[in-house]
């Protein structure tokens, strides 16, 4: 793939995520998806960053704001609205909804509907990759509120003395749920906590997919060759409020007008066309694809069936001891 | 067949275990070069190294989460919980994630590890050392629970255990660390969900297991000289719980008692006897007792801890006045 396609990739991916989140607003409020909805919308390229840095054996364990994380890994967007819809289709079957979906095939461990809860999962993953010995890394995606629980801490201090291959990206939104981020922790930049672990802490503009990429690539390097884990800050903002509905009343309008300035969609588009000689045609063709990817996939989830009621039973354990009734 | 205590039992299932398949490895506080502080896992860092036998950080949401971690992508940890206590600082790891992990997935991904949760009191071991929560773990769906009560079954279960698909909560009792008992040279695995009667009789079925199995088989050999007949029966797994072997049991007897360590109020106990009556009222005659733990937390004092924990001579008690009519 010639580097301006590889870029042309990326923008895809950015508007991908943008254009199925706004969809899956529009379609909850029509009815179509019953359970909640935590939209990434402005956070998309450390999303996109990450994902690029990666390769295919990887895994990686996201938040309750997962949609963005998982379609950057290449997760198929019919089966992420089926889920949503709640319809047998679906990634999980319909037992999930957003805060539980997986892809295994992917390394794609799930969202999770517990702050911080990805961290350890992870951890223990980066655990398991450093005993397979095949180079592989395990990321974690979690915001900075996740940054004052506990598993935060017990794991990266496990992290750094185990020097397992793990990644940990923290999505500095400025809010953990509605409490801005001087309210909740005395730390301006979540990077220096990693010095109370003796790990690099780094800092990046996480509305900049490359300079996310190029960052996470340096984690990862670092991962693969041994050398322990990494913590990088991606200091991004959120469009929406905590989820869909929350109208975000408690962010003063100045902060959410300077922060729509600096869409990274918008950015990358520019920077695409002014910098790369990529033509806006291209990019607005890459728009209408994916109009049309979304338009199959939501159509695929309404056709998709629900499940029967009694399926609530299903899957509780993987094995039931014949005859020894696991009710 | 040889003589082990529970704690070598336990030992001995790990190590079979750990030769057996590579991605079994052990994690948790203390287990390694110093074999844990029960001693269960001595030895077992020398055989195996620190790569399958790992000594971690006082930390357990970061230890069961590096175990939860691990299974996710293939591994079939075993964590040890030093004290089930602090299993309250891990509990996300273990309700929210472990435990639900088969079922909001769908069924596509599993969380195959298994939990050694040390339990119940060891002597004046106080209110955060003593605990039987067995109940915590038996009401989350997703879990299975076992509670093996002798060195046989503890070594065959573990390694059911450590081979099942789904999170496991394995439960041992302190005070019997250095019980001895039979153990199969070629133990095989036991499936979950099977009862076994640890002694046969006529006139009431007492349910108990781990160290209160052993007070109800005393309590039984009391009895026998008064001419009151008990048929002592062991679920040896809670989660799943044999509920043919409970019917059989009472085809026979027509009454049931329940002990446990654990609190009354809400012990699996109360599980087993709300199973009895809505299930298996036909072969009930008399109403169901259960001699418990009070419902206080576990005081210090030997003389108040011996009030709280039911003993054979309570049992014994309970049993006599369920069949009141025949002792009197």
């Amino acid at each position: 793939m010639t580097d301006k396609n590889r870029l042309v990739g990326l923008y895809r991916l950015l508007v991908l995520i943008r254009r199925f989140e706004e969809r899956a607003s529009e379609l909850r409020l029509a009815g179509f998806i019953p359970g909640f909805l935590h939209p990434s919308i402005g956070q998309e390229a450390v999303a996109v960053g990450v994902c690029a840095a990666l390769g295919p054996a990887d895994a990686i364990t996201s938040t309750h704001r997962g949609h963005g994380h998982m379609l950057a890994r290449g997760a198929d967007p019919k089966r992420m609205y089926a889920e949503l819809y709640a319809r047998r289709d679906g990634y999980n079957r319909a037992k999930g909804g957003s805060l539980h979906m997986i892809d295994t095939e992917l390394g794609f461990l799930g969202a999770n509907g517990i702050v911080g809860a990805g961290i350890p999962l992870a951890t223990g993953a980066a655990l398991q990759l450093k005993r397979r010995g095949d180079g592989a890394v395990a990321v974690s995606f979690f915001g900075d509120g996740a940054t004052n629980e506990g598993a935060f801490h017990e794991s990266l201090n496990l992290a750094s003395l185990w020097k397992l291959p793990a990644v940990y990206v923290c999505e500095n939104n400025l809010y953990g749920e509605f409490t801005r981020q001087d309210r909740h922790q005395t730390v301006k930049d979540v990077a220096v906590r990693a010095a109370s672990y003796d790990l690099p802490g780094v800092i990046a503009d996480g509305n900049d997919v490359l300079e996310v990429q190029r960052v996470t690539a340096e984690a990862v390097a670092r991962a693969r060759a041994g050398e322990g884990p990494t913590l990088i800050e991606a200091k991004t903002y959120r469009h929406r409020g905590h989820y869909e509905g929350d109208m975000g009343a408690y962010r003063p309008p100045e902060e959410v007008e300077e922060w729509l300035a600096r869409d990274p969609i918008i950015l990358f588009g520019q920077r695409l066309v002014e910098e790369h000689g990529v033509a806006q045609e291209q990019l607005d063709e890459v728009a209408a694809d994916v109009e049309r990817e979304l338009e199959e996939a939501a159509a695929f989830a309404d056709a998709s069936p629900h499940p029967a009621p009694d399926e609530a039973l299903e899957d509780v354990y993987a094995e039931t001891y014949e005859g020894a009734a696991l009710r | 067949m040889k003589t082990l205590t529970y704690a070598a039992a336990i030992r001995e299932a790990l190590a079979e275990e750990l030769e057996r398949d590579e991605q079994v490895f052990l994690i948790g506080e203390d287990i390694g070069e110093s074999g844990g502080v029960f001693g269960v896992t001595k030895g077992l860092f020398e055989r195996f190294g620190a790569e399958r036998v790992l000594d971690t950080p006082i930390s357990e949401e970061a230890i069961v989460g590096a175990g939860v971690g691990a299974s996710l992508l293939g591994g079939r940890p075993v964590v040890e919980i030093m004290f089930s206590d602090f299993a309250a600082l891990a509990m996300d790891m273990i309700a929210n994630q472990a435990a639900k992990t088969h079922y909001m997935t769908g069924g596509r991904l599993t969380a195959p590890l298994t939990i050694r949760l040390v339990t119940g009191t060891a002597g004046a071991t106080a209110a955060q050392h003593s605990q039987s929560l067995e109940a915590w773990f038996a009401h989350t769906p997703g879990l299975k629970c076992a509670v093996p009560a002798t060195p046989g079954d503890a070594k065959a279960l573990l390694k059911t255990a450590i081979r099942d698909p789904d999170p496991v909560c394995f439960f041992e009792h302190k005070l019997l660390y250095n019980r001895k008992g039979e153990v199969d040279d070629e133990a095989e695995p036991l499936p979950l969900g099977q009862s076994r009667v640890a002694r046969e009789g006529t006139d009431v079925t007492v349910v108990a297991y781990l160290k209160t199995l052993h007070d109800a088989l005393e309590a039984a050999e009391q009895l026998e000289t008064e001419g009151l007949s008990l048929e002592v029966l062991d679920p040896r797994t809670l989660v799943p719980f044999d509920r043919d072997g409970l019917r059989a049991s009472l085809e026979k007897t027509g009454r049931l008692l329940i002990a446990h360590e654990a609190p009354l109020r809400g012990g699996f106990g109360a599980e087993i006897a709300a199973i009895a009556a809505e299930e298996m009222w036909d072969a009930l005659r008399a109403p169901v007792v259960r001699v418990c733990g009070t419902n206080t937390p576990m005081p210090y004092a030997p003389e108040l801890e011996g009030f709280v924990i039911p003993d054979a001579a309570r049992i014994a008690a309970a049993a006599r006045s369920l069949v009141g009519e025949k002792v009197a």
